[in-house]
């Protein structure tokens, strides 16, 4: 069995989970689409840690990150597809 | 996995429910209480005092809240027997003639104008009576119907949404068709996600109560509030582990209720249900808070998934750990009761994950001991609303 290196929940999501320790930036790796069982691949911009989430797409602020196929908050500074999505990019649009 | 002729093991009570442990428990009404309740315990070997710091100058809605969690943790299923001790014999009374409704043993003391000591030896004598009375009853084979599930994560972590939560969301959907009584709740956490939950309810009435509640909650939040949050929900562990909004965490935590059941009623804090289906009740999303709120509301079994390692337990609700990611099984294993962290590596189905927890379910409930409960961990921590008078 191939590695997984991410997972993505739905077709369309923006980001994917990065669901193995150690990746490094300039890694390719290896995502796969839970809801339809397909592949899908990103090269890492950052280090990302395990259960860190990986941008799937070029992003800017204001923007909405997707997934579950659902609105999860709202861009505050850009990031670039492959890079690392957190509380330093994207906050809660509640509260 | 076929459940249609699935039976578990269990402890029919005088009420008709059915519990999967058969605890002796020493419950104190308020804080002055503990000492007498943990020397009652340390007297009779085999049980259980239950120590918590309220009960003094609790009112209203406090402290109907109050009374009605010691009452349902008394009365729940997994519990033979109670003796209560107040400080006050009058609200000793009223809570053990609260437990009494479900027909189980149960004697009370009052402290005042007897001191420790003989408070002490008094329920000394009464417990020691149950005890033994309870360690002659007998387990009997039960259909599935009979077990009552509840739900709660914690420390979540984003493989939380994507690996063990939707393993009990499979579960639940395995349980619901069969008649068994299943909730869900941590209000605050639904904050993303609430509109999946409304569609979920099964009718407008049970939708208008869900929102109710939400809102209730909503309002809270908004009134005290000094930020967005970010320092407690989501906390510092979901934030290690990934999580990085209120919306994502909830998205992850509504996959515990499966795709098909349907949410059939709401309840209030330690409100019991009435009857089969999914139930929402209206809780904090702190760990033992919650766990305690469902053993109030006469749950016997719990499912409990991590992320990050929340090593919470119940003293008397079996707490059923599982975990899908890889680090936290391995660093702490001694928590984990089912590893579901195949499923991030394509290594388990949903469905076999599912099964896998359904499996330790009914072994937990036949009498084998939860990591939590070997480990010693009791955590009994009662909700409040606001300052006591």
């Amino acid at each position: 069995m191939p590695t997984v290196h991410f997972v993505v929940h739905e077709e369309g999501d923006g980001v994917g989970v990065v669901v193995v320790e150690g990746v490094k930036s300039g890694q390719p790796l290896a995502g796969w689409i839970m809801e339809d069982d397909k592949d899908v691949e990103v090269t890492a911009k950052s280090d990302i840690p395990i259960g860190h989430k990986v941008a799937l797409r070029d992003y800017k602020p204001g923007d909405t990150v997707i997934k579950y196929g659902v609105d999860i908050g709202k861009v505050v500074k850009p990031i670039g597809k492959g890079e690392h999505l957190h509380v330093h990019n994207v906050k809660t649009k509640r509260w | 996995m076929n459940l249609s002729k699935s039976t578990f093991w269990g402890y029919k009570r005088e009420n008709g429910r059915i519990g999967v442990r058969n605890h002796v428990v020493i419950l104190p009404v308020d804080d002055l209480s503990n000492a007498a309740a943990q020397a009652v315990e340390n007297n009779v070997k085999g049980t259980m005092a239950l120590p918590h710091p309220y009960g003094r100058l609790q009112f209203g809605a406090d402290l109907d809240l109050h009374f009605r969690t010691l009452i349902g943790t008394g009365s729940n299923p997994n519990v033979a027997a109670v003796v209560v001790i107040c400080i006050e014999e009058e609200w000793a009374k009223k809570v053990a003639d609260g437990i009494r409704a479900s027909g189980k043993p149960v004697a009370h003391f009052g402290i005042e104008q007897h001191g420790d000591h003989d408070t002490i030896m008094r329920a000394s004598k009464a417990a020691r009576e149950y005890l033994q009375w309870a360690s002659e009853l007998r387990r009997e084979e039960r259909p599935l119907k009979d077990l009552w599930v509840s739900t709660k994560c914690g420390e979540s972590d984003t493989t939380s949404g994507c690996g063990s939560n939707p393993t009990v969301g499979n579960a639940f959907d395995k349980l619901y068709p069969h008649g068994v009584t299943l909730v869900f709740g941590e209000t605050t956490e639904l904050t993303g996600g609430e509109h999946l939950v409304a569609a979920r309810c099964r009718n407008d009435e049970v939708r208008k109560k869900f929102q109710f509640m939400f809102d209730r909650y909503q309002d809270v939040v908004n009134r005290h509030k000094t930020s967005d949050l970010v320092d407690s929900q989501p906390t510092k562990g979901n934030i290690a582990g990934g999580l990085t909004t209120i919306e994502e965490k909830a998205l992850g935590n509504i996959q515990k209720i499966g795709r098909k059941c349907v949410v059939d009623g709401v309840l209030d804090k330690a409100e019991m249900p009435t009857g089969p289906g999914l139930w929402f009740m209206d809780s904090s999303s702190a760990a033992a808070e919650m766990v305690t709120l469902c053993a109030a509301a006469g749950f016997a079994v719990h499912f409990f998934p991590t992320g990050q390692g929340n090593v919470i337990g119940n003293p008397i609700l079996p707490v059923i750990k599982l975990c899908a990611n890889p680090r936290t099984v391995r660093t702490m294993s001694e928590h984990i009761d089912v590893d579901v962290s195949g499923l991030l590596r394509k290594e388990l189905n949903p469905d076999q994950a599912g099964d896998k927890l359904l499996e330790c379910m009914f072994r937990t409930a036949n009498g084998r001991l939860t990591a939590a409960e070997a480990l010693g961990h009791r955590e009994f921590v009662l909700t409040r609303l606001y300052e006591s008078a």
